[in-house]
């Protein structure tokens, strides 16, 4: 994906949508690349062995990798210079499998210390239309 | 179980680290990420940037390079099995590009239980500053803890 051209903040609407992003279905080989890219090698998420020993059915998605996915939306709207902040709560686990679509939405527009902000709604859904992650997002633009 | 909320306030011994190409590298193949400032110096500088660029979350990923790694788990008692990440947030102030020696600092600001102790949530809040002192980010994270004798019950 090339880098982001900016939209003008006067072109931005409260309740815009930005462009969703379709995942392709979360597989063990992610969560071992994320593992290592991340260095967060919690055996949770590799070893179905020790996922089991602590009462869950399977491996399950690094919260922070779908935070990734965020990122990605945010950063394919604007360039990641223009990134302000990116927050999320996880609100439910992400299975192996699970397909995510990350979508986002404006929801103000402000300005602050002489720059002038877009507060994102940002979320990751699964496949069942559950929402995995619920973030936010504040960018600035010209 | 029950976590000592005395550790409110405890900050962590900080920890410089080195922002690595090939690290961003895995970390995009990771997420999917292939926007060239990720991986081309070229164009990350045409793009407006210092140089190879660290995606958003990858701040996160620099906390691997602490020398006391796991140093909350250790510091609460906890095995790594019980926790799940509940919140994440990341206030930005400059991008943090290949060759930044950050250094990171954490602490923990609040400690507090929900539903009868079953869940115990742990909150850390950290600044990231580069080699002349300019900082470069601020994270607050939330580790939610399972109570392993809440199931017992």
């Amino acid at each position: 994906m090339a880098t982001a051209t900016a939209p003008k903040f006067a072109d931005v609407k409260v309740g815009d949508e930005l462009k969703p992003l379709v995942l392709p279905p979360i597989s063990r080989h992610q969560l071992a690349l994320y593992c290592g890219g991340s260095g967060d090698h919690n055996p949770i998420h590799v070893d179905l062995d020790f996922a089991r020993k602590f009462g869950f059915k399977d491996v399950f998605a690094h919260g922070m990798l779908s935070m990734a996915f965020l990122g990605r939306l945010v950063t394919s709207w604007v360039p990641q210079k223009q990134v302000r902040g990116l927050g999320t709560r996880f609100t439910s686990i992400t299975w192996v499998g699970d397909v995510i679509t990350v979508s986002g939405k404006v929801t103000g527009k402000r300005e602050k210390d002489g720059e002038k902000l877009v507060d994102l709604e940002v979320k990751c859904t699964n496949q069942n239309g559950q929402d995995t992650l619920q973030g936010t997002a504040t960018v600035a633009l010209n | 179980m029950e976590l000592d909320k005395k550790l409110i306030g405890h900050e962590f011994e900080p920890f410089t680290a080195t922002v690595e190409a090939g690290k961003i590298k895995l970390f995009c193949k990771a997420i999917g990420e292939e926007d060239p400032i990720y991986s081309d110096e070229a164009a990350a500088k045409a793009a407006g940037y210092r140089g190879i660029t660290a995606p958003l979350t990858f701040l996160r990923a620099l906390q691997a390079d602490d020398p006391n790694k796991g140093g909350l788990l250790r510091l609460l008692n906890v095995d790594i099995g019980l926790i799940l990440h509940g919140e994440q947030h990341f206030e930005y102030y400059a991008p943090v590009v290949v060759g930044d020696v950050v250094t990171c600092q954490e602490k923990v600001v609040d400690i507090y239980d929900k539903k009868g102790g079953a869940l115990w949530f742990v909150v850390q809040e950290m600044e990231m500053k580069d080699q002349a002192g300019k900082l470069l980010a601020k994270g607050r994270g939330v580790t939610v803890v399972r109570n392993p004798d809440a199931a017992k019950k």
